[in-house]
């Protein structure tokens, strides 16, 4: 029961940064600041939905497969990340910047 | 040796976890396939400090810790950037030094840079790593050098 609502917690925290992930994704302006909106979704959303995912499974192999996701994410994902913004900067890609006129908040 | 010993335990421990059947024939032929995988390793000539560093020690899992709770409170600080009406955003490309000797310890820094939300590593150069920040605050943040300093002393001596 304990369990139950700790794992409905955890997922639902994580669906909520996965929603903000998105939201940013479609808010921010240029490909460099929506990769920063994605890796919330990458790392703390898909993190919290795991561990929710983990105390359903307990103690067992499938926990165990579970961490396994987690860190094959984590090494992953920065790649993929990194990768994109490299590629769009070598494509000539300015990143967006605030014009001096509109100062920084 | 000692890294092929250690990726063939870390790669039968794997092996085991996946599988989850504990007959000896299994268990045979799942050792017989990690050994054929570390030959075909060591004849790629991949097993060595870089591909498997098992002298980083017990120093990685205390990083990781750390390094979690940062993912967390970025992750926070992100949220805010993201929910608040107006984009509060301020975003950099500069040049941040690294103080690492090696590259896997300059590897290290940059993908914890790019996992922590707000900040992106987009290039390597002689001078240190090429950062994309989502807000000058972030990058200050991260020119304070704190990560930095953790990373060189989980690279340690090497």
């Amino acid at each position: 029961m304990i369990v139950d609502i700790l794992s409905w917690i955890s997922i639902g925290i994580g669906a909520a940064f996965i929603l903000v992930g998105g939201l940013g994704l479609v808010r921010m302006p240029d490909v460099f600041t929506r990769l920063h909106a994605s890796s919330v979704a990458d790392t703390a959303g898909a993190g919290f939905i795991l561990l929710g995912f983990m105390f359903q499974a307990g103690l067992s192999l499938t926990a165990l497969k579970l961490v396994l996701i987690f860190v094959f994410l984590v090494f992953t994902a920065p790649t993929a990340s990194h990768a994109l913004a490299h590629a769009a900067l070598l494509d000539g890609i300015r990143p967006w910047t605030r014009k001096p006129k509109d100062p920084a908040p | 040796m000692r890294h092929a010993l250690s990726l063939f335990v870390g790669l039968y421990g794997l092996w085991l976890a996946l599988s989850g059947h504990y007959t000896p024939f299994l268990l045979a032929i799942g050792a017989a396939c990690t050994a054929f995988a570390v030959a075909v390793a060591l004849r790629m000539d991949v097993v060595d400090h870089e591909g498997h560093p098992i002298h980083l020690g017990y120093r990685i899992p205390l990083y990781w810790c750390w390094l979690t709770i940062q993912i967390l409170l970025s992750a926070l600080t992100v949220t805010r950037i993201v929910l608040s009406p107006r984009l509060r955003i301020d975003p950099v490309l500069e040049t941040v030094p690294s103080s690492q000797k090696s590259d896997l310890g300059k590897v290290i820094y940059a993908n914890s840079i790019t996992l922590t939300p707000g900040t992106l590593t987009t290039s390597v150069t002689a001078d240190g790593l090429e950062v994309h920040a989502l807000t000058r605050r972030g990058m200050d943040e991260l020119k304070q050098g704190g990560m930095d300093r953790r990373v060189t002393a989980v690279e340690g001596e090497s």
